[in-house]
């Protein structure tokens, strides 16, 4: 009787869940796909291969590698801080590096405006010295920058943690200097966790919309990205523009969510390594 | 010879504290060049953390650690020339065992062809050259521990300091590898630190013992001295049994049993007798408290000990004793 009860109710979750992400995301995005070949496949190509498009995809890798190698290597340098470092304040730092995930994208821009905007002290002081932050691409660039901040560095703290000192200890004591126990040392043994943060900040990146509509003044063939682009287009009713473009910033996504699925700390490369250390251990035992 | 071609590691009024808790106190102590040398002492207190402060892998408050005659105090671990091997071995985990050994050597910008060399010989040294080319994850614990040794003495360091090194195996595996460290300081001769809390590991090994309690030097000397000669009731303790007879601290195997009717010694009644192989344990009781002494079947059979009877007890008259 309860077992029948038991069964019923997991089909019930089931199919609540499946019938959830077919109405949220699996039948939109699914129909946007659908809608991008309705016309053939004459339409696609014509608005894949426009100026303004490929300006928008070409401005859009721009930002998004940008914005992803500043926060690879601040994302290591904090990360770095936060595991091995012994400083006041250092929970006031972790916490301000998540920030960005809690405030607004728009709020970010917003800021972003108010400090390098071309009336404010810092931002005119600066483009007197002959450079455009805000309604350029240094202002999308500091933009994605900012919402893509915590990826790398969150992906990497737990590895360093695990991972501990004394290899690096050791590699010193071998006669290593810092940056060669970084390079030959850490580095490796982070290799897969910061692969991972990479892609997700890469991914984040490149669907960035909101900060980046704010900062860049959407000026079409200079400060247009492809969020942006597909935004105008619909809004334009160059309906089969805006499916296009949409589609590829989907597929962009589908690719980088299989690699973080191959990546992700857990997924079957780290279940071997730790099958290996087991089987180790239990030798050891003997 | 001068003073520092003799003098290996002079460590010299060394304090250390983490906050607020003292774990060194001017600490001063002196390695002869080529010697084996066990810190013993019981955990906490700071033997691991001075061989740190050797490394260089801790600064110390106050004091000063000179290597070879350098004033190393001030020196960056990466520029002491010291082997290091951590209790759990520190294993790089992304290279093979060839990797591992061949490390030092390649961040020193050796010639290849004498890296191979080098890291061939170091591998059959510590006979391990049948697993050349698996990672640290296929060894096991003693193969790693060998490995890391192989990897700390292939950049030829000036001392060898070992933190526990064989803590984290089973007891089988420590006693080959204990052999097999003084018969490699015997062929290597390189001025050798180890750290335990084990004094049969530290007897059996080295060939001189500091033993290090609440960051203070307790006694330094030969094993064989530091059991004879205990400087305190501490350092007696912590080398071996103790048992009190009389008011004095005595070894168990120094204490003599006799008939009730001797004309001499303690009366004791017997509480429990132990068989332990060719050893006899005699658990007694002498008026206000216990006393255990050990002594040979022989004896045993001869006094016919039994639970129960009384006999008299006295130290041999050859034992070092110590006021308790």
């Amino acid at each position: 009787m309860s077992e029948a009860r038991s069964t019923a109710a997991k089909w019930a979750m089931r199919i609540v869940t499946v019938a959830y992400l077919a109405v949220l995301l699996v039948i939109p995005v699914g129909l946007i796909g659908w809608r991008t070949f309705a016309g053939g496949l004459q339409p696609v190509i014509d608005a894949l291969t426009s100026d303004d498009f490929v300006h928008a995809l070409r401005l859009t890798v721009v930002v998004a590698v940008c914005a992803v190698v500043l926060n690879t290597v601040f994302g290591i340098t904090v990360a770095l801080l936060l595991v091995r470092g012994r400083f006041w304040g250092k929970r006031l730092l972790s916490a301000v590096i998540d920030l960005p995930l809690a405030v607004s994208p728009v709020v970010v821009g917003l800021a972003l405006i108010l400090v390098y905007g071309s009336h404010a002290p810092a931002g005119g002081w600066i483009e007197r010295h002959g450079v455009q932050i805000i309604f350029a691409t240094p202002g999308m660039v500091a933009a994605t920058v900012f919402v893509s901040l915590p990826l790398v560095v969150r992906a990497i703290v737990p590895v360093l943690q695990e991972f501990g000192e004394e290899q690096e200890q050791a590699a010193h004591t071998l006669g290593a200097s810092r940056w060669t126990t970084f390079r030959r040392i850490t580095l490796p043994s982070i290799r897969w966790a910061l692969a991972y943060g990479i892609v997700l900040c890469l991914a984040r990146a490149l669907g960035e919309y909101g900060a980046v509509a704010v900062v860049s003044g959407r000026i079409v063939g200079q400060t247009q990205t492809v969020t942006l682009y597909v935004e105008q287009e619909y809004n334009n009713f160059d309906q089969p523009g805006a499916y296009a473009a949409a589609t590829v910033l989907a597929l962009i996504a589908i690719v980088a969510l299989l690699v973080t699925k191959l990546l992700r700390p857990g997924g079957r490369r780290a279940d071997a390594e730790r099958l290996t250390e087991m089987q180790s251990g239990r030798e050891e035992q003997r | 010879m001068t003073s520092a071609d003799m003098t290996a590691i002079d460590v010299r009024g060394v304090s250390k504290s983490f906050g607020a808790t003292p774990v060194l106190h001017d600490v001063s102590v002196t390695i002869a060049s080529g010697s084996l040398t066990a810190l013993l002492g019981p955990s906490g207190g700071g033997k691991s953390t001075l061989l740190r402060v050797i490394a260089g892998l801790e600064t110390p408050d106050r004091g000063s650690v000179a290597i070879a005659g350098i004033d190393a105090t001030r020196l960056a671990p990466q520029r002491r020339n010291v082997g290091f091997v951590f209790q759990h071995y520190a294993a790089f985990k992304h290279l093979t065992v060839r990797g591992n050994v061949a490390f030092g050597l390649e961040v020193r910008k050796r010639p290849k062809a004498e890296i191979r060399r080098r890291v061939d010989e170091l591998l059959k040294l510590v006979h391990i050259e049948q697993l050349a080319d698996r990672y640290p994850a296929q060894l096991s614990g003693g193969q790693r521990q060998r490995m890391a040794l192989a990897r700390a003495l292939a950049v030829e360091p000036e001392v060898l300091l070992l933190d526990e090194p064989f803590g984290a195996l089973d007891a089988q595996v420590r006693r080959e590898l204990r052999a097999w460290l003084r018969r490699l300081h015997d062929e290597v001769h390189v001025t050798t630190v180890f750290v335990t809390h084990d004094q049969e590991e530290a007897m059996d090994v080295a060939d001189r013992i500091v033993v290090l309690a609440g960051g203070r030097v307790e006694q330094a000397g030969a094993p064989h001295e530091i059991y004879d000669h205990p400087a305190s009731a501490f350092v007696m303790g912590f080398l071996g049994p103790v048992t009190r007879v009389g008011g004095r601290l005595v070894r168990p195997h120094d204490i003599e049993l006799g008939p009730a009717s001797a004309p001499d010694g303690q009366h004791a009644t017997v509480t429990r007798v132990v068989r332990l192989g060719f050893e006899v344990r005699v658990e007694m009781s002498a008026g206000d408290h216990e006393v255990w002494a050990q002594v040979t079947r022989a004896e045993s059979d001869a006094l016919g000990l039994a639970v129960g009877e009384t006999v008299t007890i006295r130290p041999r008259p050859d034992a070092r004793t110590l006021a308790a």
